[in-house]
């Protein structure tokens, strides 16, 4: 087994008197792409800003390989996060630069590279690695959701980051750019050795790159395994989460 | 940086609005030790300042001339009104430089750049909050607040006294102008006039509190977009906010400054 890149005990969080993080203890293992489902609200992004600590938990304690991230200092953290990418959901793209610049910020201010002629082959590069080079001097404006899914993907990866943390990669886009985002996803990972944690509501991107899911339900890690050997448990809250019709706790199906 | 957090609703009541008060200014107070702390450290992203600057001067540019000439041009022609009669006009130049120079250009500079720039500062960091893009640049290893807040209130602080130098200038041409057309006063004349009246003491009390009013514009609608909440609705509110606290601080700032300097 790969070595442990990520540790996450005791973890809680929560929001006035809601609880949406209790006492989860986790292992990211090197090179894996862990898939986080739950239901809306069930603290899936919650665990993965508190990994980055742009929320701060209530109780726990969060290793990136063996240095806990929630009692080191700005700098040290800082540090730490050069070494983590995250997408968001809405690809958080700098809406006053362009596609170009949005990637060659990274390279500027964490890589601190000088060169123009060494930035614009990268940015070219991971630019076509996603497809769209040809959208170099765009602004985000101007690009559709999946476009800017892929220059948000584009940006995260320039650095060459261990770990990439995906919030909802693929919500909000056509069945057939999901699959596309996913399988870049997937391709990425295998060109690049990333760890990811990918928090989603897509089965098919699931199925896609899964290595490893868990799911968190109230708070909790409810279930944890390959994804086929979930689906085919018998429990009401996974089938009723991975098939089309809704059923209840009796298992009585409302067509 | 602990922030102290406002109180959203509705309808709030006096005791709440009271306590919003007060977390705005201890807020504030927070935000500034924060630049203060942060302005000498670097990197100082120099690039970025100067786009700023180069940007928020641009952008007031027109609507200060416009201002400049007109203010000058309508106080000449109310003191010519006032004076003329009197056969007075010879300190007409005085009188009209001397309230320019003071407490006209600094003050309606500053307005105008808070109306201008502070309201565009809110809106622009209050979009980044809500968007996401903050904590995107946060999580990518970049402080945040020195390159979006830090470069802004440098960039708001410098700018403010050199548009205010350009205003006093041409304000100054404005009321020549209207004296020239009224009574066909030569600017040799006028400029006689004017000097005497017109010290360096004047320039540095009118020009020394730009630096404060730049400063204040900045750190204020920094501050009301980077504690943006509340999706687009709340970046409406920071943006009418940055104004509204701007130009109210603004003349508490002259109240204060005109006091000292009168000392």
């Amino acid at each position: 087994m790969s070595d442990v890149l990520l540790k996450i005990r005791n973890l809680s969080k929560a929001f006035d008197e809601h609880k949406v993080l209790d006492n989860i203890s986790l292992d990211v293992f090197e090179g894996e792409n862990l898939i986080v489902f739950g239901r809306s609200g069930t603290g899936k992004s919650v665990l993965l800003k508190s990994i980055v600590r742009l929320l701060f938990p209530d109780n726990g304690e969060i290793y990136y390989r063996d240095r806990n991230v929630l009692t080191m200092n700005k700098q040290e953290l800082t540090e730490i996060r050069k070494n983590i990418g995250f997408l968001f959901q809405s690809a958080a793209l700098y809406d006053s630069m362009t596609v170009g610049e949005n990637l060659a910020f990274p390279l500027r201010k964490i890589l601190k590279i000088k060169d123009n002629d060494e930035i614009e082959q990268k940015v070219r590069k991971t630019l076509s690695l996603v497809e769209l080079e040809s959208a170099i001097d765009k602004m985000p404006s101007e690009l559709s959701g999946g476009m800017q899914k892929r220059v948000g993907l584009a940006r995260t990866i320039i650095t060459e980051p261990e770990l990439i943390l995906y919030d909802e990669p693929t919500t909000g886009l056509d069945p057939i750019t999901a699959k596309e985002i996913s399988k870049l996803i997937l391709d990425l990972q295998h060109q690049l050795k990333m760890t990811s944690i990918v928090v989603t509501h897509d089965l098919i991107c699931a199925e896609i790159i899964a290595d490893r899911v868990i799911f968190l339900r109230e708070g909790k890690i409810y279930a944890e395994g390959k994804l086929e050997e979930l689906k085919k448990k018998d429990d009401y809250f996974l089938r009723n989460f991975f098939s089309s019709k809704l059923i209840t706790e009796t298992g009585v199906e409302n067509v | 940086m602990n922030l102290p957090k406002l109180k959203y609703g509705h309808k709030l009541n006096f005791s709440e609005k009271l306590y919003n008060f007060f977390a705005i200014l201890s807020g504030l107070a927070i935000f500034s030790a924060e630049f203060f702390k942060q302005v000498f450290r670097l990197p100082y992203e120099i690039e970025e300042t100067k786009r700023h600057m180069y940007d928020f001067g641009l952008k007031t540019f027109p609507i200060v001339s416009t201002m400049g000439i007109i203010i000058g041009f309508v106080l000449a022609l109310e003191g010519y009104a006032v004076l003329q009669p009197f056969g007075g006009t010879d300190f007409l130049p005085g009188s009209v430089g001397l309230s320019i120079v003071r407490e006209f250009a600094p003050i309606l500079t500053a307005l105008l750049f808070a109306g201008r720039v502070s309201a565009g500062i809110g809106a622009e960091i209050g979009s980044m909050r809500v968007t996401e893009q903050i904590d995107a640049m946060d999580v990518s290893g970049v402080e945040p607040f020195k390159f979006l807040v830090v470069t802004r209130v440098v960039a708001t602080t410098l700018v403010l006294p050199v548009l205010t130098v350009y205003v006093i200038v041409i304000s100054i041409f404005g009321g020549y102008l209207a004296v020239y057309l009224e009574g066909g006063m030569s600017f040799v004349y006028f400029a006689n006039s004017l000097l005497p009246y017109v010290h360096i003491n004047d320039l540095v009390a009118g020009l020394s509190k730009t630096f404060l009013f730049g400063f204040a514009i900045g750190i204020i609608g920094t501050y009301k977009g980077y504690t943006t909440v509340g999706g687009t609705v709340g970046v409406g509110k920071s943006t009418t906010s940055s104004v509204v606290i701007s130009s109210l601080m603004i003349l508490f700032i002259d109240m204060i400054m005109v006091k000292i300097s009168l000392l």
